[in-house]
């Protein structure tokens, strides 16, 4: 029964995504105009890691298009419980983890379709990268949208507006993209910031990534990496059932 | 024979400013087969009990069976035994009527066949089957009314909760859902426990009649039985009746709906 409802609910909001195609390609916007104005000044500069600026950089901005895009999820939410149709959907029998879950896939399929985009203009700009390392990369998007895109329904689902919920997720995001190391990598910076950064979930999924972009995959990087996206995808998730569960008010 | 009872049903909501109690302890039954009006001012508790009936919400203190399920142990079984029609309806207006109609069913677990068949006799049922291609977004206020309805007794519910279901609509529409409801009753059976704030369509429509105020039943009875009690005569308007049970004024029968 989970199977099939988390189907229905992920054709449901599939294709309501299909039909405003304008939102579909306008999240790949802001990674795309950091790769074509931001990316070309870090090709000469010694950025520390193996390979191009590009293995680099194209990394964290995967990861920056599923934060920036997942953490927003929840808009969505506040606007069907105005309709009432979060309710609707709670009185019928459905399983409460399929209601998140088909909405959570559903998210997690629109971004990796916006970070293929990415990585193909980036292929463009001059990007070389091994294709397990390309589709690793992929994966770690997919994750990190299933978590961020849990807790932004569940977030949604208790503060109810928009004005509290946009400057909520602002107040979260931003801090997290600069501390996380998404533009370059932390090591770059003076002890105190690395050591920061290493509270935030992100610079492990990012330094993952990049060690697969220059194809290393047996490394403590993408060990952290993993353990830290599934450890956080899974809370996430279990947050989030749980608001789906008991929403009440 | 009950085919809702609840017995001290209440919920306390958590607030920043302390504990508001909604609905304080509502001790009522409803028949099977009934047309059961359900009034009170604003914030008695009326959408607060439907919410907690209806399984979304539950209740901090008391016990409620419906149709033989009890709700805090057996929620798969009151789902299956209820429809319910919020005050804002419940469809997305940028989905065409059938795609609603069809989800619906395939969420009350009908195959894809089942649940397109469903959608068609649904909208026959209803006077949908024109609009059945046209956006949700795009119907009139009666025509939403009538797809949110179809949309609740998709699963042929044995009871069915409406909370305030003509605010906002025209005397022509509300005429039309009285009918709708009546024919419900009358053909399937159906328990109708419904919101107004129309006391003229509490009057018209209802068998019995509750009356709640700040959280807990005040009183209950037939319309009739009502007045006599408390207007003063089985003549008395329901208004005044209204008035000498809560005190309070409840929405002014005469003036137009207003939408919400």
């Amino acid at each position: 029964m989970l199977t099939h409802d988390t189907a229905l609910i992920y054709g449901r909001y599939l294709r309501q995504s299909l039909r405003s195609r304008f939102a579909l390609f306008f999240g790949v916007l802001m990674p795309l105009l950091y790769l074509l104005f931001f990316g070309p000044l870090l090709t000469g500069l010694p950025l520390g890691g193996r390979g191009s600026s590009w293995q680099v950089l194209v990394p964290g901005l995967l990861l920056q298009l599923g934060l920036f895009g997942a953490s927003f999820a929840g808009f969505a939410i506040i606007m069907e419980n105005g309709q009432g149709v979060v309710e609707r959907m709670r009185v019928t029998p459905v399983s409460r983890l399929a209601l998140l879950l088909g909405r959570v896939l559903r998210d997690a399929t629109v971004f990796v379709f916006q970070a293929v985009l990415l990585v193909l203009a980036a292929l463009v700009m001059g990007l070389r990268a091994p294709l397990p390392g390309v589709l690793i990369g992929f994966a770690f998007v997919a994750l990190l949208t299933v978590s961020l895109a849990s807790l932004s329904y569940a977030l949604a689902m208790k503060v109810r507006t928009p004005q509290e919920f946009g400057p909520a997720v602002n107040a979260l995001t931003l801090p997290m993209m600069l501390l996380s190391g998404l533009m370059l990598p932390m090591t770059l910076g003076p002890a105190w910031l690395d050591v920061l950064s290493r509270f935030i979930p992100f610079r492990y999924l990012v330094d993952a990534v990049r060690d697969a972009y220059v194809g290393s995959y047996a490394t403590a990087h993408m060990l952290y990496g993993v353990l830290v996206a599934v450890a956080f995808a899974a809370l996430a998730v279990t947050v989030g059932t749980r608001v789906f569960r008991t929403a009440g008010a | 024979m009950a085919i809702i009872s609840t017995a001290g049903l209440a919920r306390t909501f958590q607030t920043k400013l302390g504990p508001v109690e909604a609905v304080r302890g509502i001790d009522l039954t409803v028949r099977e087969g009934e047309i059961l009006g359900f009034l009170g001012p604003n914030g008695a508790g009326k959408t607060t009990t439907l919410r907690m009936l209806t399984t979304l919400l539950a209740p901090t203190g008391g016990a409620a069976t419906v149709a033989g399920c009890d709700l805090a142990t057996d929620s798969a079984g009151v789902r299956r035994a209820c429809g319910y029609v919020a005050q804002s309806g419940g469809v997305d207006p940028q989905i065409t009527v059938r795609e609603e109609l069809v989800t619906q069913g395939r969420l009350y677990r009908l195959t894809k066949d089942q649940a397109a068949g469903r959608a068609e006799e649904l909208a026959r049922d209803l006077g949908l089957t024109d609009l059945l291609d046209r956006k949700c977004g795009a119907l009139s206020g009666g025509q939403r009314r009538r797809l949110d309805i179809a949309m609740a007794l998709t699963h042929r519910p044995k009871v069915l909760f409406l909370d305030e279901p003509t605010t906002g609509l025209d005397p022509g529409s509300r005429a039309d859902l009285w009918d709708l409801v009546r024919r419900l009753r009358d053909e399937h059976g159906t328990t109708v426990f419904l919101t107004t704030h129309y006391l003229d369509e509490a009057d018209a429509l209802s068998d019995r009649l509750v009356i709640v105020d700040q959280g807990v039943v005040v009183a209950e009875g037939t319309p009739s039985a009502l007045k006599l009690r408390y207007g003063g005569s089985i003549d008395a308007p329901l208004q005044d009746t209204f008035l000498a049970i809560t005190g309070r004024s409840a929405e002014p029968a005469g003036r137009p709906p207003v939408a919400v």
